[in-house]
């Protein structure tokens, strides 16, 4: 029997769901698929681990991948735990970069004055990266690696020209932040591969910084975010970055509005300038929350409102 | 090398022991097993309540050494040698947690759903920061959904926890 307003190819799942809600108390409800685990002590068990299983993914803080295997929209074979890798669990500076372990958590790094201090940006945009619970347990790297088009941290690592250092059992390499994300939740992470460090050189002195954002609710998803950065002397602009998340299927780096600014005088005209540059560069999708037209109105605004916060800080430390 | 042996099969169980409000428990779970799931159903804990189950709601936030956690996000085989406090670790009847009391008193609840995710949210928020304004607290508690209240009674509760918590 259909029930009214319900179709029939829900009556299957949601007689699995009641089958379901029976053997609770026998303790058989479960939302992922199986999985086979391994729980990595140190770095080496995680990289045969992940040699050893082609199927294999990593799981370091779980907050976007076991959300997505609840709705079982990932069903990963076998999942390596790297919660036990401290040696993954810092933030150095060293020299005349920032060294941030791929196993950080979200809440160490938006509290942390060695980020505050190397890299302003990251820290104005934790002010918009998910809830308390979430920054508690999602790591940097895992967050990075899973490359949602919505996510902060990648634009703040295209911006700044971070580093992402990759380690297999064949090895080291190192790929540039720019050419790390290359689609929707794509990166360039072989499989066998692990982040293990994120590399970011120490903003200029003098360098303007701002993170901006809208989302529906704080510490959501952003519909749209831009991350600027703007070095000048006097009040000429000798280098801008913007770059946009939420508008396309990875972070993007909008080169068509940086070009007005760039060795240009700062003012209300060529900040204009550049935001419609930035507008007009963008082919955002549509969805339940925003529309393309919404989301193009928001990257003009954004990226006004970035630079001009940007250019209020340039030359003020450092 | 060791890794290989290491790896245990999905069916297969995998022994934790994980302290719960001070009570140590030793189980056999499977990976997949939720430590949501393994605290409502192994440990028949059931304060802890399950809304979305996939990290929105908040209704499921227990505290994981001290630290505010979704423990619909997280597995249990994770949570192996943590200590996690839950609604129950708060308070009881006769002896209610200054929370709980200021709950009651500013009606910070009524269907009471996503109450224990907001009880411990805030316990978090008021052990780190014991004079948190009102706009600290909406912020704190912006992971947690509430359908009924509308907030205003929640927020005002926490204050009010917050004072009490200080002149205690």
């Amino acid at each position: 029997m259909a029930v009214r307003g319900i179709s029939y190819s829900l009556v299957g799942p949601i007689a699995e769901l009641c089958e379901r809600k029976k053997t609770n108390w026998d303790g058989g409800a479960v939302k992922p698929a199986p999985f086979d685990y391994v729980r990595a002590e140190n770095v080496e068990e995680a990289l045969s681990a992940l040699a050893a299983n082609a199927e294999a993914q990593i799981l370091a803080g779980g907050q976007s991948l076991i959300a997505m295997m609840n709705l079982r929209l990932a069903k990963p074979g076998c999942l390596i735990d790297i919660n036990r890798l401290s040696d993954l669990d810092y933030i150095r500076a060293e020299g005349d970069e920032l060294a941030i372990g791929a196993l950080t958590r979200h809440t160490a790094a938006a509290t942390s004055p060695v980020v505050a201090e190397f890299c302003p940006l990251m820290t104005a945009a934790y002010d918009f990266i998910a809830h308390r619970a979430v920054r508690n347990r999602g790591t940097v790297g895992g967050n990075l690696c899973h490359a949602d088009p919505s996510s902060e941290n990648p634009a703040v690592a295209i911006a700044s020209g971070a580093t992402f250092v990759l380690n297999s059992i064949d090895g080291e390499r190192r790929v540039a932040a720019e050419d790390f994300f290359l689609g929707l939740y794509e990166t360039a992470a072989k499989q066998n591969e692990l982040l293990t460090e994120i590399r970011i050189p120490k903003a200029p002195a003098g360098q303007g910084w701002s993170f901006q954002e809208t989302s529906t609710r704080k510490g959501d998803f952003a519909l749209v975010g831009i991350a600027a950065t703007l070095d000048c002397s006097n009040d000429a602009c000798k280098d801008a970055r913007v770059v946009a998340i939420g508008v396309d299927e990875r972070a993007v780096r909008l080169n068509s509005a940086e070009a007005p600014i760039t060795g240009a005088a700062i003012d209300d005209t060529s900040l204009t300038a550049a935001a419609e540059a930035a507008r007009d560069s963008v082919d955002p999708p549509s969805d339940f929350h925003a529309d393309s037209d919404f989301r193009r109105d928001l990257v003009f605004s954004l990226t006004k409102r970035a630079l001009s916060e940007a250019h209020g800080r340039c030359g003020k430390e450092g | 090398m060791g890794a290989a042996e290491k790896k245990v099969n999905a069916m297969d169980s995998v022994k934790i022991n994980v302290t719960v409000n001070g009570r140590s428990h030793e189980r056999e779970v499977e990976p997949r097993r939720l430590l949501s799931d393994f605290i409502r159903e192994d440990l028949r804990l059931t304060g802890t309540h399950l809304g979305c189950e996939h990290g929105v709601c908040g209704s499921c936030t227990i505290l994981m050494n001290g630290q505010s956690t979704r423990s619909c996000l997280t597995f249990a085989v994770m949570a192996d040698g943590a200590e996690i406090s839950t609604i129950e670790g708060l308070g009881s009847i006769d002896d209610m947690h200054p929370l709980q009391a200021a709950f009651w008193e500013k009606h910070g609840l009524q269907c009471g759903f996503c109450t224990p995710g907001m009880l411990m949210t805030a316990l978090e928020l008021l052990r780190e920061n014991p004079s948190a304004n009102r706009e600290d607290i909406r912020e704190a508690l912006s992971g947690n959904l509430c359908r009924c209240t509308g907030y205003q009674t929640i927020v005002d509760a926490v204050e009010l926890a917050a004072e009490t918590m200080r002149g205690a």
